[in-house]
């Protein structure tokens, strides 16, 4: 009988420790408040130098969810981040001429490229892939970032299915509708690779003659 | 001329140590000739220059009242110089306001000598007056050198602003989407060779702040924090962030603070 008693204090102890964690681990999160003072700051900080304008700083749907990471990854996110995937998803266009894979060497030159779309640039420079600053891709270019996976045989690993080639355009064109908030940039959403380039970049992993499949 | 030429080598052998470097361990390696390369010149930082016409600038009378800026204070009371750099940026009761370095001088510069702040926050880094405020900075930095950084967040403007800068170092926007978290929120990562601290914890933090005013190698320029956040900023694809404006001093708050414990190591020498 004594026995049991304590068995019991036991049981409850450990229940009203268990719903007592429950209690601490599900905080009311939520995404964090407008701030005025910190718009305001935001707002008076910044000036407009040649391409670089003012709208930079405006915000659109998925970098103010991102910029809140503690919600953006949080259960209480999760709704939130599939709409923003849904909608960034929803803005892709496959290629107009139907054609996926472009021109490797090309796709190389743009991969190599991290420039373009600062004040320092004009509307004419070219804006760079930048791949090659977040991903090793070629695998005899040694001067890589690893903010991204590495790329390199990245066909021949994967393989060559349409289903390979939809994802990859899909993600170069805008990597948020996988992953809301994803460090890649979207390069056709906001314009900085145009077709033909995304073609050529398409090649550079997926063409089985372009050295990233060799 | 001696310094000069020394310099010339220095720059030509680590431009020789990164070119050598060509196998699969280039990562590890271009990391470690530069850490050589800063061994080699530790008793020769570039910024030695900067740092002595700094100390001129700063006990020569200058501007409309002809005045030194000898009584300047940049918190620990008129004329300390020795260990300022390393409790800023802070609040300060005359302005009403937390102040960085680089805003503190030009409080100075304005209260002391008469001149337009204006000016200085126009100037385009590296001229006219902002190469005496660079040079001015490397003065003020080099005594705070060694010290351990100690800045408060006891004042609500200085938690205020702390606050901030940590919702503005996270802060999305531009054509690509970055923030400073983009590149500085995680352990172990670089772009291209270039190795990214983390500046969400301590020991990140440290390395940025620590070492940052600094001589950059491959400019061949002393840059103060002021013009190294204006450079993120441009590779962030922002526009122009206002010399001195409060987005700066808010992510100077919040890196400040995250690193407070580890060593102030100013001026830096970097790549």
């Amino acid at each position: 009988m004594n026995m049991k008693i304590t068995h019991l204090k036991q049981l409850l102890a450990a229940t009203g420790f268990i719903f007592a964690t429950g209690l601490v681990q599900t905080p009311a999160l939520a995404q964090q408040k407008n701030d005025p003072k910190f718009n305001k700051m935001i707002q008076e900080s910044f000036r407009a130098d040649g391409i670089a304008a003012l709208n930079r700083i405006d915000q659109d749907a998925t970098q103010k969810f991102c910029s809140d990471p503690k919600f953006a990854d949080s259960k209480q996110g999760q709704a939130m981040r599939e709409k923003i995937q849904k909608m960034n998803m929803d803005s892709i266009k496959q290629p107009s001429d139907g054609k996926y894979i472009g021109d490797w060497k090309n796709g190389e030159r743009i991969a190599q490229s991290g420039r373009g779309a600062t004040w320092t640039d004009t509307a004419e420079t070219p804006i760079g892939g930048g791949c090659y600053n977040c991903h090793q891709i070629d695998y005899k270019e040694i001067s890589y970032g690893n903010i991204g996976p590495s790329l390199t045989g990245y066909g021949k690993i994967r393989g060559y299915s349409p289903e390979v080639v939809t994802y990859t355009w899909n993600r170069i064109n805008n990597s948020k509708a996988y992953n809301a908030c994803s460090n890649m940039p979207r390069f056709a959403h906001f314009k900085l690779l145009n077709e033909k380039q995304m073609q050529d970049v398409m090649a550079l992993l997926l063409d089985p003659e372009s050295p990233v499949n060799k | 001329m001696q310094r000069k030429l020394t310099l010339g080598l220095a720059s030509g052998l680590v431009a020789a140590l990164l070119t050598m470097t060509s196998s699969v361990s280039a990562q590890k390696s271009a990391t470690d000739d530069i850490a050589k390369y800063r061994e080699m010149i530790a008793d020769g930082n570039p910024s030695e220059l900067y740092e002595a016409a700094g100390e001129e600038l700063w006990k020569k009378p200058a501007g409309p009242k002809n005045v030194t800026l000898e009584q300047c204070n940049l918190g620990l009371g008129p004329g300390v110089v020795k260990g300022a750099a390393a409790q800023l940026p802070r609040y300060f009761k005359d302005t009403n306001k937390v102040q960085d370095l680089e805003s503190r001088l030009m409080t100075c510069m304005q209260v002391l000598q008469g001149r337009d702040p204006e000016e200085m926050i126009d100037a385009p880094f590296q001229k006219g007056p902002k190469k005496d405020m660079e040079a001015i900075v490397a003065y003020v930095v080099t005594l705070s050198k060694g010290d351990k950084i100690k800045v408060s967040t006891a004042h609500p403007k200085e938690k205020e602003m702390y606050d901030l800068g940590k919702r503005a170092f996270f802060f999305q926007g531009g054509p690509m989407d970055f923030s400073c978290a983009s590149c500085h929120a995680e352990n172990g990562k670089r772009i291209r060779l270039q190795d990214l601290p983390n500046i969400t914890e301590q020991k990140g933090a440290a390395l940025g702040w620590g070492y940052w005013p600094a001589y950059r190698v491959s400019s061949g320029q002393f840059w103060t924090m002021q013009q190294r956040l204006n450079d993120c900023f441009r590779q962030q694809r922002f526009p122009f962030p206002i010399y001195g404006s409060d987005v700066t001093i808010a992510l100077s708050m919040y890196m400040a603070k995250t690193a407070n414990g580890g060593t102030v190591e100013t001026p830096g020498l970097k790549r």
